[in-house]
């Protein structure tokens, strides 16, 4: 079994080859990385170009002005308080989401279970939908007077929710699409984690005498930190991120309350044509959102090893 | 085994084990009723679809004369049949160009060695944590300044062709491709493409099923961007399309938005059902790269 390729190099017929050896290789990857350099490296250096400029886009028209986006850009209350609803909007919905996709699996991977298969794709399922299509519809839903859920409310006897009207409202709402919208996934990936954890963990914690509430807070939990905290990471990125929900379903109102920082910096530079202004913003919300992914995977690992 | 009977007589519930004991009520509670809420949007998504625009502002539940008048104006009055083709042709053609590119990378990465190779990766994964918005400005004014792409499919095929998750998503799987499988084609006299196209293709067909689905629905549902570039309504895809309804003429025509939700969400549907698995298994070793 004589393997031509793995010769030790003194053994092999020295350049051409070498040289042809690597051109396969680079002929597999120049597509992919000719592109990349085009649309995702050269545009973050142009943003970051850019953000020190003023321009509308004409041209030519490009002036040169320092620092002075930058320095907008802190006394700007809009691209702020769009941050704070970021903030407000990941603590409405997160804990929500995540405990039930945690509970949601862990049910699902009951064996007394019957049709798990069904009750999986039933709960995956909103996670397919377009937010547009799930915003419109969710808009309907939180209709005032002749929405599902005002009228629901009503029949348990509890006034109608100005949901889309009042500050807070609009956000528990924009949470609410955002827990119908992510349960699903999360708990398919926690089952899939939940998957790895051998049964007879838990029930040997359950024959020592361990109720179901501390074998899920003592074991299932800790044994599935990795998902969680890729799932924390994504909830935090994601919501930063943010644009369809809150634009279909509250158009970022009432009194910009639902406002999120994607919405400002789009508003920025194609609303009002500032280019420049826009690319600061965009930066400052990079440099935030790795912050605060930074500061917590801290929370989410302290105690690991 | 005395002791552990002994423990066991003394824990309430969970102490008899039995294949299927009687069935668990406040499981099955729980999980109808998260079903229920997960489902019940669809439901009121297509009821007031079939709903005349008055009775959708209704205090009724089912429509009182079900009818498909709304889908009909939709296609009649509004270009959602060409909106329609746009989706599907930017959704396959960017998914089928994607998987080609990622599994080439991936295979490249994943396999061969070469100088700069691991520089190269370096920068690719550092790429996967800047967001999206901070190039959004300056791809625009490519797209509109130097390609003149405004308004035709290719902003939302070309740029996405080099999707760095996809190309370390392949890459992984390619790695736990053996060595020996494609050395012994190379003995048998195969060229590289032929290896790629013949021996590694065939092996990660799971791999790019699970790949091109998260692709597919990724550009099916996408809107902030391909609202920036397609302006004009015969360009627009299917959310875009749905979403610019509410601009026009004051009042909101929600009867041909839930019609056009509808529409926009059946094919996602059709695909989920037909490919659960990869749905599940894709989304998954996304997350294990995590």
């Amino acid at each position: 079994m004589s393997r031509p390729l793995d010769l030790p190099a003194f053994a092999r017929p020295a350049r051409p080859a070498r040289r042809r050896k690597h051109l396969w290789p680079m002929l597999f990857i120049a597509p992919f990385f000719v592109l990349f350099l085009v649309f995702g490296v050269y545009p973050v250096i142009f943003s970051a170009v850019l953000s020190f400029q003023e321009w509308n886009g004409a041209p030519g028209q490009q002036v040169w002005v320092g620092w002075q986006n930058y320095a907008s850009l802190f006394q700007d209350r809009y691209f702020w308080s769009s941050m704070t609803n970021s903030v407000l909007i990941f603590l409405l919905h997160f804990p929500v989401m995540t405990l039930g996709g945690l509970v949601l699996a862990v049910i699902l991977n009951e064996n007394r279970l019957r049709f798990q298969g069904l009750w999986r794709a039933m709960i995956f399922l909103p996670h397919l939908t377009s937010m547009v299509a799930a915003g419109i519809t969710f808009r309907l839903l939180f209709e005032r007077d002749s929405g599902l859920v005002n009228r629901m409310l009503g029949g348990v006897g509890i006034p109608a929710v100005p949901w889309l009207d009042n500050e807070w409202w609009a956000r528990v709402a924009v949470g609410i699409l955002l827990v119908w919208a992510w349960t699903g996934y999360q708990m398919v990936i926690f089952l899939s984690a939940l998957q790895t954890i051998p049964g007879e963990v838990n029930e040997a914690a359950l024959i020592d005498g361990a109720g179901r509430v501390q074998v899920f807070w003592k074991i299932t939990v800790p044994l599935m930190r990795p998902a969680i905290v890729f799932v924390t990471t994504l909830s935090v990125i994601g919501t930063f991120a943010l644009y369809t929900e809150p634009v279909i379903l509250t158009g970022g109102g009432p009194i910009h309350a639902t406002t999120t920082p994607t919405m400002e910096i789009y508003a920025q530079a194609f609303n009002n044509i500032r280019y420049g202004y826009g690319a600061a913003l965009s930066y400052v919300y990079f440099a935030i959102v790795v912050a605060a992914t930074l500061l917590q995977l801290r929370l989410t690992n302290r105690g690991q090893g | 085994m005395t002791r552990t009977a002994v423990q066991a007589a003394s824990v309430p519930a969970p102490a008899q084990r039995k294949p299927r004991p009687r069935p668990p009520i406040l499981l099955y509670t729980v999980v109808i009723a998260v079903s229920a809420f997960a489902v019940l949007p669809f439901v009121w998504m297509v009821l007031s679809s079939l709903k005349p625009l008055t009775e959708i502002f209704g205090q009724g539940f089912l429509p009182q004369n079900p009818s498909l008048d709304n889908f009909r104006r939709l296609f009649a009055e509004t270009p959602a049949l060409r909106a329609l083709f746009n989706s599907f042709f930017i959704a396959i053609l960017s998914t089928a160009g994607s998987l080609l590119f990622c599994s080439l990378g991936g295979y490249g990465f994943a396999k061969f060695n070469f100088p700069g190779k691991n520089a190269l990766f370096s920068v690719m994964l550092v790429s996967m944590t800047i967001p999206f918005v901070v190039g959004l400005i300056p791809t625009f004014i490519m797209m509109r300044n130097w390609f003149h792409w405004i308004d035709t499919p290719w902003p939302l095929v070309v740029p996405g062709l080099a999707n760095a998750f996809g190309v370390f998503f392949m890459r992984q799987y390619l790695s736990t491709v053996p060595d020996e499988l494609l050395d012994a084609a190379r003995i048998d006299g195969a060229s590289e493409p032929t290896i790629f196209f013949r021996v590694v293709v065939p092996i990660i067909t799971p791999a790019l099923a699970s790949l091109g689905i998260i692709f597919f629905m990724a550009s099916w549902n996408n809107y902030l961007w391909p609202n920036i570039v397609l302006r004009d309504p015969n360009a627009q895809t299917l959310p875009v399309l749905i979403a610019g309804l509410q601009g026009s003429a004051g009042r909101t025509p929600y009867d041909l938005m839930m019609a056009g939700a509808v529409v926009s969400v059946i094919p996602m549907l059709i695909v989920f059902l037909a490919l659960q698995r990869y749905f599940y298994s894709g989304i998954t070793a996304g997350a294990v790269k995590g």
